[in-house]
């Protein structure tokens, strides 16, 4: 069934054309890498499809229009993982992640209900936090720091998941196990959306690779055709060496064109 | 770590939480009965308890509730408005050094209550006076989050905070300047060098509706401070509508600084000392920083309204100049801390 649709979405920053008319149809269940050149437009389609930036055109949410639906319902219908995991202060990461309770009227960490608590335990096994539940982010590595950040967005239970470059910065162990634990959630029945710039992870484990160029989006489908030699020529200027291993695409960008 | 010691950790947090609460409700209390004590005539903190619910003598009666308490609630809701604005910008702009005196407010507000004199407008009495100094502490801090924009790192907001504060100090002087009469001056000067000296129960009626408003507006918004933590992005796509919660933010701090100069004259610094000295003890926590940074500043003014009476001087030392003093060491202090992010440019 169909969950999230977009039609003809514009964006327009500082006088410039960052998006333009795109068209997308999604049903949950699906882990949905989003790649492209820097500047493509990757970010700005996250933010409009989470309504955080003004857009023409139309979102629909399992057939509600976005622009309808007040701030807190779209909270909890868009988890939104935005990039670098900032945290301004050194809060303890339990408290991070109980903010991803906060669309569903959490508004004290100190104070949850029974689901609540349930929600954050579950976000925070996934993510595999558990064990510094207790200290500070700040305190943190780079990798835990991350994973507290996908815990904040999982413990909103949201039906999409928008997360922007959530394994950038991290090594490739990390990178794995982040992407595994999206999967999951889609294999739950959450929508996921990653912008990621790894074509390899990105074949690995998406069932759906959307290609956007200059606002554009230019090729979508299984990894496979939608990352097709003549994509990864016209949008990347690059050569890649394609195989299969275990019945997954394996696409290694490998020359300059 | 399983998931029932993480609640018994939130648990041990909040007990101590509470504790360090508690200690200063009884701690501002204290300050409260000493500074009803404290003055020409000394009394002990029974004796005022005496004296304030209607026993002891009739004159230690008369000196408690009619010259000092006024004097006394002025201290602690101005002094706690302060502490709370402190750390209601603190947290929604994610900065340690923000603070209404660094931003001008209390100075632009002593500008508009200025005005209103100097122009004949009214009396010092009437409410035209509280009113005019909101509406100039709103538009400096209104001006001031303007110039700086979104997600503006500290040394913009310092620099632009100088520059506002500038502007209301020369507004201020060309007042001063243009004046012909005596007697504006002279107000212009008390509104220079914040007092709570000989303050009526007429002054208190003026100030605290509007502090407790603006308290009560600062605090309804604790939760969303937390969310703010994050960045203003991943806030709002928690349902934190930003942009009203910056407006809101502005409004209550108007409120509560324009009420309280406009009975006092400009008394600086409590609201960027009061959350520091609550963070070693409570937490980085924004939303939870406020309760006891207004008790913290309400601590810090009542003692610096009973040290002005104590410390031996010919003349009176003005609190405000007292609170400054010790305020500016503070910020200097903070600055170097600090300086790393203000160095890089970015914070």
């Amino acid at each position: 069934m169909t969950l999230l649709t977009a039609q003809n979405l514009g964006v327009t920053l500082a006088g410039r054309m960052v998006l333009t008319d795109v068209s997308l149809s999604l049903s949950s269940g699906h882990l949905v890498a989003l790649v492209g050149p820097n500047g493509a437009g990757k970010t700005t389609l996250l933010r409009a499809l989470a309504g955080l930036v003004s857009s023409t055109g139309a979102v629909h949410i399992r057939g509600d229009a976005l622009a309808s639906l007040p701030l807190r319902e779209r909270a909890k219908r868009f988890a939104y993982l935005p990039q670098g995991h900032v945290v301004h202060w050194p809060l303890p990461a339990r408290d991070i992640v109980a903010l991803g309770r906060f669309p569903h009227g959490v508004t004290d960490p100190a104070r949850m209900t029974a689901k609540d608590i349930d929600a954050v335990s579950r976000a925070m096994q996934a993510a595999d936090v558990v064990e510094f539940a207790d200290r500070r982010v700040t305190e943190l590595s780079g990798g835990e720091r991350s994973r507290v950040a996908l815990a904040r967005v999982l413990a909103v239970e949201a039906p999409v998941i928008l997360a922007d470059e959530p394994i950038a910065s991290l090594d490739p162990r990390h990178q794995i196990d982040v992407m595994k634990s999206l999967r999951t959630a889609a294999d739950s029945g959450v929508l996921v959306i990653v912008v990621t710039h790894d074509l390899g992870l990105a074949a690995r484990f998406a069932d759906h690779v959307m290609v956007l160029s200059a606002g554009r989006l230019v090729s979508q489908g299984a990894p496979a055709d939608a990352l097709s030699e003549q994509v990864m020529h016209d949008v990347f200027r690059i050569s890649a060496y394609r195989a299969e291993h275990q019945n997954e695409a394996v696409i290694v960008p490998w020359a300059d064109v | 770590m399983s998931v029932e010691s993480l609640a018994i950790a939130t648990a041990q947090a909040a007990r101590r939480r509470i504790g360090v609460t508690l200690a200063m409700s009884v701690l501002v209390v204290l300050l409260a009965l000493i500074s009803l004590g404290t003055g020409a005539v000394r009394m002990s903190p029974l004796e005022v308890a005496q004296a304030l619910f209607g026993g002891g003598s009739d004159v230690a009666q008369v000196i408690v509730r009619e010259i000092r308490l006024p004097r006394m609630i002025l201290g602690l809701s101005i002094g706690a408005i302060l502490g709370l604005s402190g750390a209601a910008l603190q947290g929604l702009l994610r900065n340690p050094l923000a603070s209404p005196s660094l931003f001008g407010a209390p100075q632009s507000a002593a500008f508009g209550a200025v005005a209103v004199i100097a122009l004949g407008l009214a009396d010092v009495r009437s409410y035209a006076l509280p009113i005019a100094a909101i509406a100039a502490a709103f538009g400096s801090v209104f001006a001031l989050l303007t110039i700086a924009g979104r997600n503006a790192g500290l040394l913009i907001l310092i620099l632009a905070g100088l520059a506002i504060s500038a502007l209301a100090g020369a507004a201020t002087a060309l007042v001063m300047n243009l004046s012909q009469n005596p007697f504006v001056v002279l107000e212009i000067a008390f509104w220079l060098l914040g007092s709570l000296e000989d303050r009526s129960f007429q002054h208190v009626a003026l100030a605290l509706p509007f502090i407790v408003l603006g308290g009560v507006i600062l605090f309804s918004q604790r939760s969303a401070f937390r969310a703010l933590s994050l960045g203003e992005e991943t806030a709002q796509s928690l349902g934190v509508d930003v942009a009203r919660l910056r407006l809101v933010v502005i409004l209550g701090v108007a409120l509560g600084v324009g009420g309280a100069v406009a009975v006092t004259g400009t008394i600086g610094f409590i609201g960027l000392v009061a959350p520091h000295l609550m963070r070693p003890l409570i937490g980085h926590d924004p939303a939870r920083l406020l309760l006891p940074s207004a008790l913290a500043g309400a601590a810090l003014l009542l003692a610096a309204d009973i040290a002005v009476r104590i410390i031996p001087s010919t003349s009176d030392i003005k609190v405000g100049v007292l609170t400054s003093i010790i305020g500016v060491p503070f910020f200097l202090y903070l600055i170097r801390r600090e300086r790393r992010a203000l160095g890089g440019g970015v914070a």
